[in-house]
């Protein structure tokens, strides 16, 4: 609360002009971000089960025998790209010039849907060598780990295209502002979440 | 076309005829008198023409002060059936002796002891819970509404789609015959493979997204939304416990969802998290879901010693003794519900180190609960006691709680819960604070802020009835089951041997006898005050002299809660107002900015049931159609932008001057 | 109350931990209910004799009193549990007959295997070569040592008159200590719901002295009938209130079998598969090492989109198998736990030979080495 911590004279009982209480912006953020939170716990929910299950293989395959560290760094790559141009897209709404900020929005879109592609790729690829999430305790929660993140990657993408679309009706309203940001949070989560799962996952797979 | 099975399963997945259980004569019982009572319900809202308006003013609401009624009627309708449950299991432990069977086999009776664990926790407690802080948090902080009045709605929903599910259960299909937690590998394809632990996993999904986003509303309600004034260490300590009971919703209700995401994924794919076989571990299900469990358990109590810490000063005239302490009392109590959820399970075998760990972080909490228990002593030093309903709720629970409190410390010894663990003694404790508690605090919370909600007082003279039958039955029902556990009894046992425990089962069944009078006292209550409102109306909003923000506006109170919003200078915010002769603004009303109505909230909450019983039923093209319709509606509800409008100053000056003139009316008969 | 008045030394103890902790807490919770009930009654509304401050809200002196008292409390009752729980820990081979009452030397406890089925109790001796279903006796004042474990789901393993509870999980073992003090007939049962037949899984402890001990263990060889995997693989199918029964005989590594979840032959134990995994599991040749399950004893089916149900198979055969499990009969106590948590004992390191991953099929037994 703005007002809640400065001096007020104490023989007034109420305010003769308030603002509105309905859905303000400050609220949508710290929402937003108690949700963000929550959903990392869900994401440390599956890291601590790889943990526990990763080096279960049930006499199957190992990470070093599967993992393929050059396209994951590909792959890696390639989210983070995306979040770099999401920051381009937000400097630009931050000017208030809505065209080069949908281009940047593209361009974004693209690079997790590279993204996801690899990753379908690579979950296509050990599947048909039979790596399946069935196989043993360490696949069932790789895949679990890594199709959550991805799943999560798609829900954004479909996000973001919604939200292009909203300011291409609306333009950039103060509505349509607090959204992005939103998603901005949102994406940026995923990259973070995504850098765990690399370093945990991916590269100390490798060293096991 | 309906002798070709393939089609058939095409269509209806797993679900036959056969799902119906029309050989079962008690469900079919049950189902007609639902089904008559439901029929009768509908029929009688269709005559007097009201759907219409539940749809306009109820269902489409977002007005938190309606959807914390909705949230109570929702938690009350499942106490009975929750009850019914437990009735049934008194039943048949006290008559299951000398080799007879009882009246229930193990099919039924495995499906009801789950049932009644899962409904009384999820659908009961949780629901009750959640309503009184829907209900009283903005009121007591000055606020017009919750923070995304629209997601509170939706919250609701989904809470009342999770219960539906349950509902459902009963009459097609089973549920789940595993245990309220679903322990595999029992609760795995192998060995349940029916539709009973989907229904479980899918009813508690549905209901944890509304659970989950109603915390991360609360939580972002009370940071934010706090009227001028209000500092931290001014909030009423009601809305002190609902902070933290949010924060803990938000930091254990992913870790519940991400867990049964994992059953399911069992059940559905067979991956191996939790089998026996290609490495999984069954034992890490167990850790996960305590990890979420024990700070469910605080979930519950914290506003409940909120509920007891407002009455204890209300009806003793007093500020409340220690709140400082009583805060940070609060605060410790969140932060060690994390480190004591191996103390469900001393018996796995975890070691000596481990053990007495999780054991004596589990008996630290008793500390700061113990200050509580003092702390409300002391307010009623030097108080003036006014024995209403609300304060007998208050000193029962003092001395039914403490009781269980030291049972649970018992339980937190390792050794001593090697002997207990699994027994009637720990089924006992647990009941011991959850309704010595909780359910006593709900009970306290309901009688004080009735007239708030609705304008008139409960009926005294059947809230005592209640009460007395509640208290009374809860110490037959339950003192016997510590007797019992003493003597080496476990739980969830349909059949006994030793015909010299039927007395203490027959005790115990009375005692339910008691509680079911309570309940029935309860309704008979409710149905009195309503036809007895004239004279139990309270037209100065203020009916217990209270101390806090809620009792300055009117009740119950208008859509908009304050016509002005409230500046505080103290803690007891509306006692302090009191005694400085604050006079009540009657002119200079403004137009004030509210959120809209929206039926959205049922539309997606409806959609999520029907994407869950397919999953259930394995019907997979309706799976994929509610799936596709859900998250279709769900985008374009974004795409509406006008969800508020404004009350215009007019309607503001017509409803506080009503207020004016019946609080002139009071002033002149008093 | 058999929990208040136990016949084994180590219920007792356990006792004695719960009346001690009781009147420990008893110090704070009677005062309080006490105050409750005095302080309701003196401060009532009607009484106008009692002082009335409604502005008293803080007192520093009390304050540290009512958080000092329960700490103390808690700090007392700390150093009781870290103690007792120490002491009283399953896993520690007791250290007493009885109060007073010190372990002769030469004692040797008593083992028992205990496997949870569903739903009835198998108990192996394997110093008598006998098995017995829902029936256990131990000699009074003989420490009893047992190996805990279960065929399909969790349960838990608790004799209230003998020592407390602990659980019995697949694939897993969980030991208990303990020693029966007074001969008579005792209870036993599972204390954790594990479906249907839970009621009926109860079975008779008896407490002997040496004579009626070995008349106990004579009669079960006199039963006749021999325990072998087969005959276990029946048993082990899902029935309840199953009448005693008594096995002359019983497959030396039957227990070990049934712990490492590979009765049936030709599947891969998980002692054998928790080493390979140690060391890095079989490599992409791995993967295809799985055959269809053919025996359940639920007729499971398997996930609506997962495969059909399968097991890992034993890369050894099933005579190299059989060889090594009998080279293995005089081996020390099974300690390849699949599963361990912080208090279980990891497995011994085994210097094994690892097959390489590409020769599977023709390799040798980690038992062999």
């Amino acid at each position: 609360m703005a007002h809640a911590d400065t001096v007020i004279d104490d023989t007034i009982f109420h305010l003769e002009d308030d603002h509105g209480h309905a859905e303000s912006g400050s609220s949508t953020m710290l929402g937003f971000w108690i949700y963000l939170m929550s959903d990392c716990l869900i994401f440390a929910m599956l890291f601590a089960v790889y943990g526990v299950l990763g080096g279960n293989y049930a006499a199957g395959p190992a990470p070093k025998d599967l993992f393929d560290l050059p396209l994951v760094a590909l792959n890696t790559t390639m989210l983070l790209l995306s979040s770099i141009t999401y920051g381009f897209a937000m400097l630009e709404m931050a000017k208030g010039r809505v065209r080069p900020m949908q281009v940047w929005l593209v361009i974004t879109g693209l690079f997790g849907l590279a993204f996801l592609g690899i990753e379908l790729y690579e979950f296509a690829h050990f599947i048909h060598e039979g790596a399946t999430p069935q196989r043993s305790g360490f696949l069932s929660s790789f895949f679990t780990l890594v199709g959550t993140h991805g799943l999560h990657v798609t829900f954004g993408l479909v996000w973001l295209v919604v939200l292009m679309v909203q300011v291409s009706r609306h333009g950039l309203i103060a509505a349509n502002q607090r959204r992005l940001m939103c998603l901005s949070m949102f994406w940026h989560f995923l990259d973070v979440i995504w850098i765990g799962v690399f370093t945990f996952v991916y590269l100390m797979g490798m060293l096991r | 076309m309906f002798d070709n099975p393939a089609l058939l399963k095409a269509i209806f997945g797993r679900l036959t005829l056969e799902s119906l259980p029309l050989h079962e004569p008690i469900v079919v019982a049950t189902f007609i008198v639902v089904a008559l009572g439901g029929i009768a319900l509908v029929g009688a809202l269709t005559y007097f023409k009201l759907w219409g308006y539940l749809w306009r003013e109820w269902f489409t609401s977002v007005d938190h002060k309606r959807i914390g009624v909705m949230y109570m009627v929702l938690g009350i309708v499942m106490l009975l059936r929750g009850f019914s449950d437990a009735i049934m299991m008194r039943l048949q432990q006290a008559m299951a002796f000398g080799g007879s069977e009882g009246y229930l086999n193990s099919h039924h009776y495995d499906q009801i002891f789950t049932a009644h664990g899962v409904i009384m926790i999820f659908f009961v407690a949780m629901p009750l819970v959640t309503g009184l802080m829907n209900f009283v948090v903005p009121l007591q902080i000055g606020a017009r509404d919750v923070s995304f009045p629209f997601l509170n709605n939706f919250s609701f929903w989904m809470t009342v789609g999770g219960a539906v599910i349950v509902m459902m259960s009963l009459f097609v299909g089973e549920f789940a015959r595993t245990g309220w937690l679903a322990y595999p590998p029992l609760s795995g394809i192998g060995y349940s493979p029916d539709v009973g632990v989907d229904y479980y996993i899918w009813a508690l999904q549905v209901a944890g997204v509304g659970t989950l986003l109603s915390g991360v509303n609360l939580v972002c309600t009370i940071v934010k939304m706090r009227a001028p004034g209000m500092t931290m260490m001014r909030m009423p300590i009601f809305t002190w416990t609902a902070l933290c009971t949010n924060v803990l919703i938000v930091a254990a209700f992913p870790v519940l969802t991400a867990v049964l995401a994992l059953l399911a994924l069992d059940r559905y794919i067979g991956t191996n998290f939790f089998t026996n076989d290609f490495g999984g571990n069954p034992m890490m299900y167990v850790n996960l879901i305590w990890i979420w469990g024990h700070p469910e358990v605080y979930i519950l109590i914290l506003p409940a010693f909120g509920i007891f810490s407002e009455v204890t000063s209300a009806f003793c005239g007093k500020r409340l003794f220690g709140y400082t302490s009583m805060v940070y009392a609060t605060i410790v109590i969140t932060i060690l519900s994390y480190l004591v959820w191996l103390h469900h399970f001393f018996t796995m075998g975890s070691g000596a180190s481990v053990n007495s760990f999780f054991g004596i972080t589990t008996m630290i909490i008793s500390i700061p609960t113990g200050a509580k228990i003092f702390n409300w002593l002391f307010t009623m030093y030097r108080g003036r006691i006014r024995f209403e309903l609300p304060m007998m709720w208050t000193v029962a629970f003092m001395l039914t709680f403490v009781v269980g409190g030291m049972t649970g410390v018992l339980l937190a010894v390792p050794p001593a819960d090697f002997v207990l663990h699994n027994s009637l003694f720990l089924v006992a404790h647990f009941h011991n604070v959850i309704i010595g508690g909780v359910l006593f605090g709900l009970f306290a919370g309901i009688s004080y802020w009735f007239p708030k909600a609705f304008g008139f007082r409960l009926d005294p003279f059947w809230g005592k009835m209640s009460f007395w039958f509640w208290v009374v039955g809860f110490w037959f029902a339950f003192m016997p089951l510590y007797m019992l556990g003493l003597m080496g009894v476990t739980r969830r046992l349909r059949t006994f041997e030793d015909p010299l425990l039927q007395i203490w089962f027959i005790i115990a069944a009375f005692g339910a006898f008691l509680i079911l009078l309570g309940i029935v006292s309860f309704l008979i209550q409710i149905f009195v005050s309503v036809r007895r409102r004239e004279q139990l109306r309270d037209d100065t909003g203020d009916p217990w002299d209270g101390r806090t923000l809620e009792w300055a506006t009117s009740s119950p109170p208008p859509v908009y809660n304050f016509a002005f919003t409230p500046v505080v200078h103290d803690l007891d915010a509306w006692a302090d107002m009191k005694k400085r002769g604050y006079q009540r603004p009657l002119t200079g009303f403004r137009d004030i900015h509210m959120p809209r109505n929206t039926g959205a909230g049922v539309i997606l909450a409806g959609l999520s049931v029907v994407l869950a019983v397919a999953l259930i039923w394995y019907i997979w093209w309706l799976a994929i159609v509610s799936f596709v319709a859900l998250i279709g509606y769900a985008i374009a509800h974004t795409f509406n932008y006008s969800r508020d409008f404004h009350i215009p100053s007019s309607d503001v000056a017509r409803v506080e001057d009503e207020r004016t003139r019946l609080l002139a009316a009071e002033g002149q008969a008093g | 109350m058999v929990v208040m008045n136990p016949a084994g030394d180590v219920a007792a103890q356990q006792r004695d931990l719960l009346v001690v902790s009781t009147a420990l807490m008893l110090i704070v919770i009677i005062p309080v209910m006490a105050l409750t009930i005095f302080f309701a009654w003196r401060y009532r509304q009607s009484n106008r004799e009692a002082r009335y401050e409604p502005d008293w809200d803080h007192s520093t002196h009390l304050e540290l009193v009512i958080w000092a008292v329960p700490l103390l409390i808690i700090i007392c009752l700390g150093a009781v549990t870290w103690m007792g729980t120490h002491l009283l820990d399953p896993y520690r081979p007791i250290g007493r007959v009885a109060a007073g009452k010190p372990l002769p030397p030469d004692v040797r406890p008593l083992e028992v295997e205990v496997v949870a089925l569903d739903w009835k109790w198998l108990f192996i001796y394997p110093e008598y070569g006998v098995a017995v279903v829902n029936e256990l006796a131990a000699p009074v004042d003989r420490p009893i040592s047992f190996r805990i474990t279960s065929a399909s789901v969790m349960n838990s393993f608790y004799i209230p008159a003998l020592a407390g509870q602990i659980y019995a999980m697949p694939g897993m073992e969980t030991r208990l200590h303990a020693v029966i003090n007074k001969s008579g007939d005792y209870e036993g049962f599972s204390a954790n719901y594990s479906g249907a037949g839970f009621s009926g899984m109860r079975f008779a402890f008896h407490g002997l002295d040496d004579a009626g001990f070995q008349a106990w263990i004579a009669k079960a060889k006199d039963g006749g009938g021999k325990l072998d995997r087969n005959g276990y693989l029946e048993l082990e199918q899902p029935s309840e209130k199953q009448p005693v029964r008594h096995y002359a005989a019983v497959d030396t590594d039957l227990y070990k079998a049934i712990l490492n979840m590979c009765v049936e032959l030709g599947k891969m134990c998980m002692s054998e598969m928790s080493q390979i995994d140690a060391k890095g599991g079989l490599g992409m040749a791995g993967i295809r090492n799985t055959l269809p399950l053919l025996y359940d004893k639920f007729a499971r089916r398997g996930t609506i989109f997962g495969p059909a149900p399968s097991y890992v198979a034993s890369i050894c055969t099933t005579e190299e198998a059989l060889a090594a499990s009998k080279a293995d009969q005089s081996a020390t106590p099974m300690t390849s736990t699949p599963i361990v948590g912080a208090g279980l004992q990891r497995p011994l390191p085994l210097s094994i030979r690892l097959p390489s991953p590409s020769a599977t099929g023709t390799l040798r037994s980690p038992f062999n080495s």
